[in-house]
């Protein structure tokens, strides 16, 4: 049975996550994603931070952004990154050079037959390129445009650089989610705008590809990043709509819950376990789970606002309980009475976490330049149409040969010509940083 | 102008986030989505706060005002045969039906995907749970902080000598939501072709594992290099700047040395000191004590200026930088003004307000505020009425606890 968005191609010019992310649910729901990159030109944090690092630096990498298998770059570092690799699933890969006029003559050949362009640059990237909405509709009148920039197609802000942490930042997040008792630059980086872009996008397409499908008409569609963003803080945007209240930071802690993050036993690591107590109800599972324990007793604990009232005591109870257990036994305990709990789970949590693998999350794959790995599989299931990985993550021009050959019918001949004057290939081409 | 889902159905049996937000999306590009309330105390979101003037009516939840928008709203009691009769009537005209209730809870009520698929087999329905309709954890109690520790990347978030933090607010359960949107947008616009709808499951944990926001990559790296990601400070791309940094007014968030060093002295007017070849040798941005010469002038630097100097002064280098605002600098931002993006509401109970509004502008099929979010109930009359009940029979229903 064939997936939803099979038969519709979307030609793929992202950068770094929000856009990729998007592409990656497109093609997750079968449709022909082809990414369009260059090998002269080096988009930082999209397949790396430069193209061949040495081993020195990449061994001083993140494990998530730049951690290379065996930590090792490699012939083809820019194949390797979890950065990268962690979007790059289902999708294809052509190298073509925008900035020369062969290679916009294949970009509009290739978007005659595409049915989507998506991309989320500053969008004067675009426009010097020559890509704009009426460029691309004079190739293709019924064309969907995705365009999804940090601040928008329009306005003041449309060419400002920002990654999905800066986002954040401009938008509010930041400030609402650093210790309450530290300063706001004891923070890491966190990127729930490139999530949020990422799926409202793809849902965007959709939208606009069933209203082509009705009324013969393309469209454009304009995604401000930041302004996508602003739904996850709605209670805060809310709060200042109706009551011009600037709400702040609460950590951990929840308006009408006691709850937190408590240390656990350590395991040989870092353990810790969140528990949420939402009501007299489940205080008194808590208390019975914890086998109604002495301090449990004292009524200061009876009520709800009187264990919110003195929370920095009570916390102090609960964390000396769970520093005594993993936080598995905790989470398992606590739920088994009707408490919401839950370990705070690492990488290897999650390999190895029985739910996970019962469901059969993760899904291994081979890829020619990192080898056979467990990677995380889809965000949602359908029941008719069961969603598939085809393709490992797409490797730098994987799919030259096919967009080439088969989609824009070079011949032969020309795309041989074309690999010698270095228009096309699997590499950077070497005055690539 | 058309919406881009006119015509469209939607059931909506879901609360609290995730599933309201879900629909949220496509009540706002034009589907008709008919959000189906317990009786008398309606949608749990309808009771968490802010409140309007604090004051936690459920028709004053600002949450519930914001995740409502273009719904209408009847109550149902689910839990009575004639309340169940009158859903499977609701669902032989719908295209599109959600629902976050625990697993099973329909299937028991005979109301679960069989049953209401052979009413309707276009129909798609999609459940959105904490973990899944199967599994271990499947009947486990949820809330953010436990999703997000369960399904999302809190364990790297926060700093090594502290415990971990999560993201703001709720902001898992909305990113589970657009997902849930997507899903169902997906399935319905197969559905629309072949006359075929399906189930659609969303486990919110599942949804968050997958996700940009670090996890996926935290979850490769640590196949590829054994190594778990540490909770850190900064942005995981070392060196300076990058990070969080005080300014005169607040905070900026700034990041580019790495990458773009010649930028950054751009930026800083290309301070003599700056010049020096060591700052680009292989290795400077990792040597400790080239960081701190670089900090001793880049932080009096920063004191000097405001967040929105600082800001427009990056840009105009194209340096990666921005403010840390709060809603209020965003409520008065000159560019999202222009963008309109803001929009003027009127609710019948809390009176006026400005809130955030579209998440995207589409050319031709534009989002649109065509009413706030409903009363609790607000349109049970209209909607019985457009299945036939006449209002005796309406009187009935209500005596008996169905409405």
């Amino acid at each position: 049975m064939g997936l939803p968005l099979q038969g519709v191609r979307v030609v793929d010019l992202t950068v770094v996550w929000a856009g990729p992310f998007g592409t990656m649910l497109l093609a997750d729901l079968g449709a022909e994603v082809i990414r369009v990159e260059n090998i002269h030109v080096w988009q930082t944090y999209t397949r790396g931070l430069m193209a061949r690092p040495p081993k020195e630096v990449a061994a001083n990498y993140q494990p998530w952004t730049l951690g290379f298998p065996q930590r090792e770059p490699g012939r083809r570092p820019w194949n390797r990154a979890p950065l990268f690799n962690a979007h790059a699933r289902n999708k294809r890969s052509c190298t073509i050079d925008l900035r020369h006029p062969k290679g916009k003559e294949l970009f509009a050949k290739l978007v005659s037959i595409s049915d989507v362009v998506y991309e989320n640059n500053p969008p004067e990237t675009m426009e010097k390129l020559g890509i704009t909405y009426d460029y691309l509709r004079s190739i293709k009148p019924d064309i969907i445009y995705v365009q999804v920039p940090g601040y928008g197609a329009t306005g003041a802000y449309r060419n400002f650089r920002a990654l999905g942490v800066h986002l954040e930042g401009s938008v509010g997040h930041t400030l609402l989610r650093t210790y309450p008792d530290l300063d706001p630059s004891q923070t890491s980086a966190v990127y729930t705008g490139d999530y949020l872009a990422g799926a409202v996008g793809a849902f965007a397409t959709i939208l606009a590809l069933y209203y082509r499908r009705r009324t013969g008409k393309g469209q454009h569609i304009d995604l401000a990043q930041a302004e996508n963003a602003i739904a996850m803080l709605a209670q805060a945007y809310m709060d200042y709509a109706l009551n011009g209240r600037i709400q702040s930071s609460l950590g951990n802690r929840d308006p009408v819950a006691v709850q937190g993050c408590y240390p656990c036993k350590e395991e040989g690591r870092d353990r810790w376990v969140v528990i949420s107590i939402r009501d007299d109800q489940e205080w008194e599972a808590f208390r019975q789970a914890l086998g109604d324990p002495d301090w449990a007793k004292d009524p200061k604990w009876a009520d709800a606002i009187s264990r919110r009232r003195h929370q920095d005591e009570l916390d102090k109870h609960i964390a000396s309980w769970t520093s005594q257990h993993t936080s598995y036994e905790v989470m398992r305990l606590l739920q088994a009475h009707g408490v919401p709990a839950g370990a705070v789970m690492d990488p290897k949590d999650c390999y190895e976490d029985p739910h996970l693998k019962e469901r059969g999350f993760f899904h291994e794959l081979y890829q020619e330049d990192c080898g056979t790995h467990l990677y995380p599989g889809f965000l949602w299931r359908y029941s008719r149409t069961p969603l598939q990985i085809w393709r490992a993550p797409v490797r730098l021009g994987e799919d030259n040969e096919y967009v080439y050959k088969e989609l824009l019918g070079v011949s032969d001949e020309e795309y041989k010509e074309l690999e010698a004057q270095e228009f096309l290939g699997m590499d950077y081409a070497p005055e690539v940083p | 102008m058309e919406s881009a889902l006119e015509g469209v159905q939607v059931l909506d049996l879901s609360q609290e986030i995730a599933g309201p937000f879900c629909t949220k999306l496509l009540a706002d590009y034009g589907a008709d989505v008919i959000k189906v309330e317990p009786p008398h105390v309606g949608d749990v979101a309808r009771h968490m706060g802010p409140f309007k003037d604090d004051d936690p009516s459920p028709e004053k939840s600002g949450l519930f005002l914001y995740l409502n928008t273009n719904k209408r709203s009847m109550t149902l009691n689910l839990e009575t045969a004639t309340g169940r009769e009158i859903l499977r009537r609701l669902v032989q005209r719908c295209d599109i039906l959600v629902e976050s209730y625990p697993p099973g809870y329909l299937d028991q009520l005979g109301i679960g995907y069989e049953e209401l698929s052979r009413l309707n087999p276009r129909l798609v329905m999609t459940s959105i749970t904490w973990f899944g309709q199967t599994g271990p954890y499947k009947d486990f109690k949820g809330t953010e902080i436990v999703l997000y520790a369960m399904g999302g990347e809190m364990y790297s978030t926060g700093i090594p000598e502290r415990e971990p933090i999560k993201t703001a607010l709720t902001a898992s359960q909305f990113q589970a939501g657009a997902i849930a949107a997507l899903a169902t947008m997906g399935a319905f616009y197969l559905a629309s072709m072949e006359g075929a709808g399906q189930y659609v499951e969303v486990s919110m944990m599942e949804a968050l594992c997958g996700g940009i926001d670090r996890r996926a990559g935290t979850l490769i790296g640590y196949q590829y290099t054994g190594e778990i990601t540490p909770r850190a400070g900064g942005m995981g791309v070392r060196g300076y700047p990058a990070g969080v940094y005080p300014c005169q007014d607040g905070y900026i968030e700034i990041v580019g040395g790495s990458a773009h060093w010649n930028r950054i002295v751009k930026m800083l007017g290309e301070p003599e000191f700056l010049k020096d070849p060591k700052w680009t040798s292989p290795g400077a941005q990792l040597d400790p004590q080239l960081y701190e010469e670089f900090m001793a002038f880049f932080i009096p630097w920063l004191m000097e200026r405001t967040k929105r100097e600082i800001w427009h002064i990056a840009q105009a280098n194209h340096v990666i930088c921005a403010p840390l605002n709060t809603p209020a600098d965003v409520y008065d931002d000159p560019h999202f003004n222009a963008r309109g993006f803001f929009v003027d509401v009127t609710h019948p109970v809390v009176g006026t307000f400005r809130m955030p509004g579209r998440p995207f502008i589409m050319s031709e099929t534009p989002w649109q505020l065509r009413f706030p979010a409903p009363l609790l109930g607000q349109h049970t009359k209209e909607i019985l009425e457009e299945l036939g009940y006449s209002q005796e029979e309406m009187v009935i229903l209500a005596q008996s606890g169905v409405i």
